[in-house]
């Protein structure tokens, strides 16, 4: 295997966490977290990279990966919109923010801006129903939106 | 307004440990569990009826009971901390504003089932409340309450955060024990149960949140303190209830368990429905529990009394919605949700989940057929109770329900050819 494409911080928070498990398997969720954390999205090679640091075939980290929807395994926006339209959310007004982040932005929801800015895509349940409707932008909740309040907070982003 | 556990304590400045230590008698139970015999630590969870708070009700107590004493493999004690039953957003508040109840709960726990090893098995989505428990948990090792020889009594345990990644299925014990250990989490064939082999193969235990914070005011207060805070004979304690939808304030509520009907919940503490509308449904148990019609709401909001009118408590996650939301729509998003997150092990829940939303779409798009109806119970029928894990039952469960008490609603769909609100 060539050069290491993921951080010697990574490395060293994986032989951090190596201690808290009685096997190495268990690093691959933590592993694929930290992964994303550093590259926004899994790339195939940073896949193979997981694998072979914990010992697995690329096809299990695949088969793993590919189960949870919080690994991207497509490239997303710098801006990455979750938008909860589960029951409390739908109750509240969700759908008409994922249509207003469609027409603000001329994508279809799962879609990417085609300057690589923003991804919007509906979300399951995020447990935070009590302040519907709810949308994770990147790793940060934003609660009791509006139109409104989705438009400030948008338009104040960089 | 009665003695809450935590709800008076939802608020930042209760998070950190100094806070905890002086106001709240914090680590005062685990070192008194530490040197209790670890059989009268279980008596006293049998004597509360602390029943889990994860949605099942399972009596706590009992459950501890069933680690064997003797194992040659490492025990666990896991903290289910997924809330991903869609209306259920209580054990988040526990997690960012007490987080040291939770700790102190795990640690007791664990001494009493014998583990050295706990996990707090924390939904992906929860970054923030993962770091607030990295943290706490931080506080706690640096002051002897967590790590080697706590307090001083020889006992070690260590207690790691574990972050799901979007998965609902992983709220259910097996598929999260699946997921800890690195897999897809896919529930597993029961038995073995987690108590004779669970994480890593090891006699574990799974609790709730809200279940295990809960524990440090057992051990402090007794378990008859406890249990008898609750109204009812078998469920002791106060619970978390979240309501969400169409109500004018909604948020977690702390009451007594077994003190209060879902009718005083919605008009009493919440303040009524949105715009003074009219109540059309309440599904009181999270996503998964059958729907009740606006007459059915004078019924205390607990787990037998729910039973007895066929739905279910579950996590006490308690969803409104007024008269003018369509119900063939949110039915329909529902079974989207259970379509999206079946894990697909067992084919009467991964064909049958994908069929039902595909139908319930079609109905409430105005494309409906006569025969739709007829087809979709028989398509629950098939599901409910065929299947490894609760997913399908939880599936088949609302798709039963909305059909049967909303059925003009739905045919209301299929004649016109259009949703009539629209």
């Amino acid at each position: 295997m060539g050069k290491k494409l993921l951080s010697e911080k990574f490395y060293k928070s994986m032989e951090k966490l190596e201690s808290r498990y009685p096997s190495k398997v268990a690093l691959l969720l933590p592993a694929l977290h930290a992964a994303q954390e550093e590259w926004s999205w899994l790339p195939p090679e940073i896949l193979d990279e997981v694998g072979a640091y914990i010992g697995v075939h690329p096809a299990q980290v695949r088969e793993v990966a590919s189960f949870y929807t919080m690994y991207n395994l497509k490239p997303v926006g710098k801006y990455h919109l979750k938008i909860c339209t589960n029951v409390a959310c739908c109750l509240r007004g969700s759908e008409e923010l994922v249509e207003h982040c469609e027409k603000k932005f001329g994508i279809e929801r799962g879609e990417t801006t085609p300057d690589k800015r923003f991804t919007v895509v509906e979300e399951e349940c995020l447990g935070a129903c009590g302040t519907a409707p709810a949308m994770m932008l990147n790793d940060d909740y934003h609660e009791s939106l509006t139109v409104s309040k989705l438009d400030q907070l948008l338009d104040h982003l960089e | 307004m009665s003695e809450t556990l935590f709800a008076q304590y939802f608020n930042e400045e209760s998070r950190p440990l100094d806070f905890y230590l002086k106001k709240m008698g914090g680590y005062t139970a685990s070192k008194k569990a530490l040197s209790m015999n670890q059989d009268d630590i279980i008596g006293e969870m049998k004597k509360s009826n602390m029943r889990g708070r994860g949605g099942a009700g399972f009596p706590t107590g009992m459950k501890w009971g069933f680690i064997p004493k003797q194992s040659a493999k490492a025990k666990y004690l896991v903290c289910n901390a997924d809330e991903s039953e869609p209306g259920t957003f209580k054990d988040r508040d526990i997690m960012r504003y007490t987080p040291h109840l939770l700790i102190e709960g795990m640690v007791i726990g664990a001494y009493a089932i014998g583990a050295n090893h706990g996990y707090i098995y924390i939904r992906g989505e929860y970054t923030r409340e993962a770091k607030l428990l990295d943290q706490a948990i931080q506080e706690a090792y640096d002051a002897g309450c967590l790590g080697k020889n706590i307090h001083g009594t020889g006992f070690s345990f260590d207690l790691t955060v574990h972050r799901g990644a979007g998965a609902y299925i992983c709220g259910e014990e097996t598929g999260l024990l699946n997921s800890l250990e690195g897999k897809r989490g896919e529930p597993r064939v029961k038995p073995p149960f987690p108590a004779q082999a669970g994480a890593f193969g090891g006699p574990t235990i799974v609790n709730n949140v809200e279940t295990l914070a809960a524990v440090p005011y057992i051990i402090n207060r007794g378990g008859e303190w406890f249990s008898n805070l609750g109204k009812l004979e078998k469920s002791g304690g106060t619970r978390l209830f979240c309501v969400s939808g169409h109500v004018k304030k909604p948020g977690v509520y702390e009451l007594p368990a077994g003190s209060v009907t879902l009718r005083q919940l919605i008009y009493d503490h919440c303040h009524g429905i949105l715009g003074d509308k009219k109540l059309k449904a309440v599904i009181p148990g999270g996503s998964s529990a059958p729907v009740l019609t606006a007459d059915e709401i004078d019924v205390v909001a607990d787990i037998e009394p729910l039973m007895k009118i066929g739905t279910m408590l579950g996590s006490a996650a308690i969803v409104v919605v007024s008269e003018d939301y369509c119900v063939v729509k949110l039915l329909a998003r529902i079974t989207r949700f259970y379509a999206h997150e079946s894990c697909g092990q067992c084919t009467p829940c991964r064909e049958g989940c994908k069929w039902m939303e595909d139908i319930i779409e079609r109905i409430e798009h105005g494309h409906g057929r006569e025969e739709d109806l007829a087809m979709l119970l028989d398509i629950s029928n098939n599901i409910a109770g065929k299947t490894l894990c609760a997913l399908g039952d939880a599936a088949a469960g609302p798709v039963m329900s909305f059909v049967k008490k909303f059925r003009a609603d739905f045919e209301a769909h299929i004649r016109g050819g259009k949703c009539p609100s629209a």
